[in-house]
């Protein structure tokens, strides 16, 4: 078991109080899985993903903890974590058309980042430019600016950069939200790829949009709201979800949208609530078209088959 | 954030999507807290207030010959005699009024071209743009004083109100290049493409989709024309070019100056007006800063 | 890069033109007669008076027509002639300001260069100790509020009118006469040194609190954090904020040259440093506006001087303007 995350509480601290982004979350990534974390913007998926890898100053872990491998990853201890970043958890941040030091060449930059982590940049050059071959960039980007790049191209370079060390655990935020649909395939068979290639032991893809999943994840887990709501097989969160947030969802991917096109113009009505103040119980329920009186108690998170976990009182 | 080379440090307060769309309350809320802020705005309120007071608090002619010369602070003199005899606090206060008027009049002027200038040349782009852009970048060069220095020369005896055009006139041009880029950054997002492309007529576009967008920017912009605008106007006044006959707090250094009080050790004669131009104009950046932190949630610390 | 400098140069000479066609234009512009209103303002005897009214008709060339003035300006201004200065007749303009700019330059050259590169350590240093921010911050946003006069002016009270630490007034000793002996280069230094400071701090101030803000910014970009979750050390995400936020400063130095020029020329009225500014008092107060044409001019063109070198060290620092010009991006 590669990665295994338990009851994890993760907040913002704000001068109005703690922003619970991520409330008792519980789920593990096996060896060779990629994961995909779903859900609306503002429930909690970056706050995840940016916790197992950077848990900045204004973050906080109230509860729960991370196994990598067996070893506890030091999640509040900034310095202790630095020997996991890049070797052992690397994170692909959402916003990684402008991860890029503008004012440096990506060559350089990259060698600053290496030397600085005790490594000899001559000693992963040649793996560098093989990767970047790879993943169909020519090497002479390394000579080049960010700004010469288009916004795939740099996507590719910080994919690259971030898994240079084969991590155990990568974590890929957004990485084909801004990109059109067919390089958003190419990077989805990179991750695909780098998980075949046994350069990534364990993935975790968290977008908005649930039919990248499709693609590309063994497993799916949604979150609502700072919540895990749904955890499942891919094929299973697709072709029988339990959860009527998770069923919205697949509702409105573009191929069923066919049949509901209301679903798709119209989306989930509402926002996610704020997290700084949740509703008591299901955080659901005033969005949730089968809500009733039992849901002002919050459901638990119970496994109706071998690896479907469910929390909606409505769904056994 | 990226910096692309055309940024200024002005752009700096740029605001963040989710500051415009923070709620009202919750913006006073973080404004009572944001010590910069609160201090800011109260030295700038106490004076403003000693500014509109002054009538009430002072002698009603600065200018009079009210006691001896040369008198120090005392109680009857709160801050002394000038050379000639008149009140120090009374011309202070007087001079007050005369820094605030110029430099909501000159700020605003200054501010009403720089976002006339700045959102055109922002949102019709092209040639006008160009045009524009051009313009801005040439009057930017010119420094200010050194073009009183030729005006001033020629015009006798000039007015408050000339000098705040004077200074409406010459000052906008960083302002009106920041509004500029602003602009440009929000006119490629989409719900204003999606407006062009409705065919909402484009000054409706600028009214009621940019400007919104921005004011917090705006309001910031104009904080910073407003203590630029007295800290010019100090400056000509200073240099003797201010409307003659009246008391500002430029033309208090002026004469204090002209007269020897470095000399006769008149020290109360040209201490306070510069305090109080640094009060006003400190207060008026620290209050900046503090808004920039309320507006711009990033900037919130602990 | 080509593009980038053509660009440039092209505002400058465009500057340059609206600067002259100013010059040249304001004297003409003003509502009457403007050697009556010149002359107004001085009392003066009616024969004098006339006197100097033919005498600035005939040099302001007001007989003949606008297009021809205008001409004979520009092909005076090319053969170097800015006229006569009258506060120093018979001294041509160019000369009266050639020995004063050689005072200005000696304020406004270190003072610019050295305020610019302490503020931005010290802001940088600043933005990130806690103790350090607390002090220098409101210490900067004090001095980047003060007016350049008031600083003087309180600078020349206490450590020269009071404590007579430092020469009140002047550009050296008049009991001195200009030599290249240490009495005199000392007397030089002694008369510098307080105007000098006055530049220097009200400028430190701006450039502190503005490097300390841009590195807040700079760490909080996506390439700062970037950094951090591939567990960089605190070390190198500074250097390339530290790096990044001196742009904008630049930016912000060419930015500000106007507001610094006008600064050295208030100070020099008060410490009456015989630069550029005092020469400004000496025109106005002696009527000769040639001289405060010329002035003008000079300052116009030592602005530009100043922006082109600003210009310089950007495309040197920044490589992007290097590269992306290369490629006609921008
Ligand atoms: N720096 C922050 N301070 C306070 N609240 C934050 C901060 N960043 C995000 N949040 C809040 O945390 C919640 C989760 O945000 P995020 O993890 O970015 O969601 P997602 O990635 O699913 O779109 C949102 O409600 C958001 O408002
Ligand atoms: S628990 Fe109730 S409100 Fe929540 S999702 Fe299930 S049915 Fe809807
Ligand atoms: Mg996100």
């Amino acid at each position: 078991m590669s990665l295994d995350v338990q009851n994890l509480v993760v907040a913002y601290r704000t001068l109005r109080g703690d922003v619970r982004a991520v409330d008792d979350v519980s789920f593990s990534v096996a060896d060779g899985e990629i994961m995909g974390l779903a859900g609306e913007s503002g429930c909690g998926k970056s706050t995840l993903g940016n916790s197992l890898v950077r848990l900045d100053r204004t973050m906080r872990c109230l509860g729960g903890r991370a196994l990598l491998d067996g070893t506890e990853l030091p999640l509040s201890d900034w310095d202790a974590m630095d020997d996991f970043r890049f070797k052992k958890v690397s994170l692909v941040p959402q916003y990684s058309m402008s991860a890029l030091n503008p004012t440096r060449r990506i060559g350089k930059m990259i060698s600053e980042v290496v030397r600085s982590r005790k490594i000899r940049y001559k000693d992963v050059l040649p793996e560098l430019e093989r990767r970047l071959r790879l993943v169909g960039l020519p090497t002479d980007v390394l000579a080049k600016y960010p700004i010469e790049l288009s916004g795939g191209m740099k996507q590719r370079v910080v994919m690259v950069l971030t898994t240079l060390l084969d991590p155990s655990l990568l974590v890929a935020d957004e990485v084909t939200s801004a990109l059109d649909v067919s390089t958003q395939r190419a990077v989805g068979g990179m991750l695909v790829e780098l998980r075949d290639m046994g350069i990534v032991t364990s993935t975790i893809v968290i977008t908005h949009d649930l039919s990248v999943l499709v693609q590309v994840a063994d497993s799916v887990v949604v979150m609502y709201a700072g919540k895990l709501v749904e955890r499942a097989p891919t094929a299973t969160v697709v072709d029988a979800p339990r959860h009527p947030y998770t069923k919205l969802l697949i509702a409105s991917l573009p191929e069923v949208g066919v049949r509901y096109a209301e679903h798709v113009l119209a989306g989930i009505p509402g926002h996610p609530p704020s997290l700084l103040d949740p509703p008591k119980g299901c955080r659901f329920a005033d969005r949730c078209p089968l809500a009733s009186a039992e849901c002002a108690v919050e459901p638990p998170l119970v496994e109706l088959e071998s690896g479907h976990f469910v929390a909606c009182w409505k769904a056994s | 954030m990226s910096k692309d080379t055309t940024t200024t440090k002005d752009d700096t307060a740029a605001p963040t999507e989710e500051g415009n769309t923070a709620p009202r309350h919750e913006l006073v809320y973080f404004a009572l807290r944001n010590r910069k802020l609160v201090i800011g705005l109260s030295i700038v309120g106490l004076l403003g207030l000693a500014a509109i007071v002054a009538p009430f608090s002072a002698r009603s002619n600065p200018d009079a010959f009210v006691g001896p010369p040369m008198q120090p602070p005392s109680s009857s003199y709160l801050l002394g005699t000038t050379y000639f005899g008149q009140d120090v606090y009374s011309q202070l206060v007087n001079g007050l009024r005369q820094s605030f008027l110029v430099g909501i009049m000159g700020g605003g002027i200054a501010f009403v071209v720089a976002t006339a200038v700045g959102f055109t040349a922002g949102y019709r782009g092209g040639a006008v743009d160009e045009v524009l852009n051009m313009l801005t970048n040439v009057l930017l060069v010119i420094p200010t004083l050194a073009l009183l220095i030729i005006v001033g020369g020629y015009l006798k005896g000039t007015s408050i109100v000339f000098e705040a055009m004077f200074v409406g006139a010459t000052a906008w041009p960083w302002a009106a290049r920041a509004i500029r880029a602003q602009t440009l950054s929000l006119v490629s997002r989409d719900f204003v493409g999606l407006a062009r492309l409705s065919g909402v007529r484009s000054w409706r576009i600028v009214v009621g989709e940019v400007a919104p967008n921005m004011s917090s920017y705006l309001f910031l912009t104009f904080i910073l024309l407003f203590g630029n605008a007295i800290l010019i106007s100090a400056s000509y006044d200073f240099l003797g070019f201010g409307p003659p006959g009246g008391v500002s707090l430029g033309s208090m250094m002026n004469l204090a100056f002209a007269w020897n009080a470095l000399q006769l050790h008149i020290w109360w004669w040209f201490v306070p007006p510069g305090v109080a131009i640094m009060g006003i104009v400190g207060g008026l950046y620290v209050t900046n800063v503090g808004l920039d932190e309320v507006f711009n949630p990033k900037l919130r610390s602990l | 890069m080509r593009r980038y400098f053509a660009r440039k140069l092209l505002t400058y000479f465009l500057t340059f033109f609206v600067a002259v066609t100013l010059d040249w234009g304001i004297p003409r512009l003003m509502p009457g007669d403007p050697i009556a209103g010149l002359l107004s303002k001085f009392q003066l005897q009616p024969s004098s008076y006339a006197v100097l009214h033919s005498s600035y008709t005939r040099a302001f060339n007001l007989g003949e027509p606008l297009w021809r003035q205008y001409l004979d300006f520009w092909r005076a201004l090319l053969h170097g002639s800015l006229g006569t200065s009258i506060y120093a007749y018979p001294d041509p303009v160019t000369t009266v300001i050639r020995h004063a700019v050689v005072f200005t330059l000696a304020l406004l050259l270190p003072a610019t260069v050295l305020s610019y590169l302490a503020g931005n350590k010290v802001g940088a240093i600043a933005a990130r100790r806690k103790l350090l921010d607390d002090t220098v911050l409101p210490f900067s946003y004090v001095l980047t509020a003060t007016p350049y006069q008031w600083l003087a002016l309180l600078l020349a009270f206490v450590l020269a009118s009071v404590a007579h630490v430092f020469p009140i007034s002047g550009g050296f000793s008049y009991s001195l006469v200009p030599t290249l002996s240490w009495a005199f280069l000392w007397s030089l230094l002694t008369h510098w040194f307080l105007p000098f400071v006055t530049l220097f701090l009200v400028g430190f101030g701006g450039w502190a609190i503005g490097m300390r803000n841009l590195i807040i910014y700079e760490l909080d970009a996506d390439y700062a954090h970037f950094l951090e979750s591939l567990g960089a050390p605190r070390r190198l995400v500074r250097k390339y904020a530290y790096k990044n936020a001196r742009l904008p400063q630049l930016t912000g130095l060419a930015l500000s040259l106007g507001t610094i020029v006008g600064g050295a020329v208030v100070t020099e009225i008060v410490f009456n440093y015989p630069g550029i500014g005092w020469l400004v008092l000496q025109a106005i107060n002696s009527e000769d506006f040639f001289l405060l044409q010329g002035i003008f001019l000079f300052i116009i063109v030592g602005v530009l001087l100043a922006n082109f070198v600003v210009d310089v060290v950007y495309v040197l620092v920044d490589p992007r303007t290097r590269i992306g010009l290369q490629e006609g991006t921008r």
